[in-house]
């Protein structure tokens, strides 16, 4: 190509020559190409991947923590209460959501799907539990509520007082519900409850690092305290 | 250095098992208690015992004599929860280069944990014991058998170690009781492992070595200021002399047993020797 150049500008000397002007001139096309493929991988990571990645999946029917939070009297216990056994209930079962609601209470067309397809026929409601950890993670839900005396909010968030249940996304790799990695993709967090990963148990075990050192080798928490 | 909890404040636990090979009927009880309990894959073809995984093994010995001298004894072999020379040493843990394993100064027990490990099969090179089994295949289960995994153990997957951890998640449900209670202490009677339930024979005692009203405490009679040698002259531990400190006792009231229990020389007596960096 040099070589070339070189006789040309040497034969034709004085005239322009088309084919010199083109080698400086491709030089913004393949930045333009670099931009094109830069802006392509952009939209496809931070747009469409996360979209392909979690599936969105919503809950048998529709609940108010709200409405249900104004009714009882003990407040969250209420329905999430510990065993005789020291583990924890979670979702409830359908016998404690028949205490109240052997027969409508109300008017709304959730209650209605509830009694309808599940109190009426026994069968248990299957609720997608957006806090569920990976299968190696032991928590104990009675060390931190009632051991180190943390309420539900630190770690659920504000759920309590929400009116209606957002969709549940589950990640289509893993299998894990979206709240352990968190809504923010850069993995930011503004509050306790955004996410609830390895790192985010381990910030606040950190804090307290006086209680939690049993690991010879880490000096922080023994693996053997939040794993199974 | 900073004030610790573990290290100041409360006597830590020690968990251990005294395991009398006089009882010990060879039966095979544990082996399949812990296959149960600990969700321990297996496969169709189990011949190669070489690729087996048994977190609980019992081993069979003899005293090599012709008949009618011969005798036979049966040791069951679970991870040995080695302390080391300096609490918390284990050969398999020392040499982890992930943290998938390490040791708990609270209760002495040896992790494993199936999603730090890479599998490099290291600890399973320094163990010895041969407590730690690789996964060469993921677990395949006889239809319908998921559904009988228990919850309260992470079931492996292929190119992770895994080993005995003393049924670990039972603590952590005693633990969630006491909690509940109270934050009192776990009992004795709380914690046990499935092995030291099923066993018919009543062989395996399981218990805090740091209790003196724990049964394994009694029988074992640790000696705290010697690497918890055992004080009882039935007691020996597996490979005593390497120094692996190890929370598994066994007792014998016959000598060849004993002598069998760590490799002695022809005219050496059992426990004549002491293990390296021995003080006084």
């Amino acid at each position: 190509m040099s070589s070339n150049d070189h006789v040309n500008t040497h034969g034709t000397a004085g005239e322009p020559d088309p084919s010199s002007h083109h080698a400086p001139g491709s030089f913004p096309h393949i930045l333009l190409f670099f931009i094109i493929g830069l802006a392509l991988s952009l939209v496809v990571g931070w747009g469409i991947f996360p979209k392909l990645l979690y599936s969105q999946k919503s809950q048998p029917f529709g609940f108010s923590h709200k409405v249900h939070l104004e009714q009882v009297d003990q407040g969250c216990q209420s329905c999430h209460f510990f065993r005789e056994d020291g583990t924890f209930s979670g979702s409830p079962r359908l016998a404690q959501c028949l205490e109240c609601h052997e027969e409508m209470q109300g008017q709304s067309e959730d209650e209605a799907i509830f009694v309808k397809e599940y109190a009426s026929k026994g069968r248990e409601v299957p609720w997608l539990v957006y806090a569920r950890q990976p299968d190696c993670v032991f928590f104990s839900h009675t060390a931190h509520v009632l051991g180190a005396k943390m309420d539900c909010v630190t770690c659920h968030g504000h759920i309590g007082t929400s009116d209606s249940l957002k969709p549940y996304e589950e990640n289509r790799i893993t299998g894990y519900s979206r709240d352990i990695w968190g809504p923010s993709l850069t993995g930011l967090k503004h509050n306790s409850w955004d996410r609830m990963k390895m790192d985010d148990c381990a910030e606040c075990h950190a804090k307290y690092d006086v209680l939690h050192d049993s690991s010879v080798q880490t000096k922080r928490d023994a693996c053997f305290v939040c794993h199974k | 250095m900073k004030q610790t909890q573990t290290q100041n404040q409360h006597r830590p636990k020690r968990y251990g098992m005294a395991i009398d090979l006089d009882k010990c009927t060879g039966c095979g009880s544990c082996m399949v208690a812990c296959f149960a309990e600990n969700n321990v894959p297996f496969k169709q073809d189990e011949t190669d015992k070489l690729l087996s995984i048994t977190w609980m093994r019992v081993y069979k010995i003899t005293n090599g004599k012709k008949f009618p001298e011969t005798e036979v004894c049966y040791l069951p072999r679970p991870c040995q929860h080695c302390a080391g020379q300096h609490e918390g040493h284990s050969p398999c843990v020392s040499v982890c280069p992930a943290t998938a394993t390490d040791y708990s100064a609270d209760t002495g027990i040896v992790s494993q944990i199936y999603t730090r490990c890479f599998g490099c099969r290291y600890c399973m090179a320094a163990c010895p014991y041969h407590a730690r089994y690789f996964n060469w295949w993921d677990p395949v289960w006889p239809a319908g058998m998921e559904r009988y995994l228990s919850p309260n153990v992470s079931p492996r997957m292929r190119g992770v170690v895994e080993k005995c951890s003393f049924c670990f998640h039972r603590y952590q449900l005693a633990r969630d009781k006491a909690y509940l209670e109270g934050k009192r202490a776990v009992s004795e009677a709380e914690y046990q492992t499935a092995c030291t339930q099923a066993c018919p024979a009543g062989a395996i005692v399981f218990g805090d070595l740091n209790n003196s009203e724990h049964a394994v405490y009694q029988i074992v009679q640790p000696d705290a200021h010697n690497h918890y040698k055992s004080k009882n002259p039935y007691a020996f531990r597996l490979l005593e002399r390497l120094g692996t400190n190890t929370k598994v006792y066994y007792l014998s009231s016959r000598e060849w047993v004993r002598k069998a229990g760590d490799n002695y020389l022809a005219n050496e007596e059992p426990g004549a020797s002491h293990a390296p960096n021995q003080h006084g």
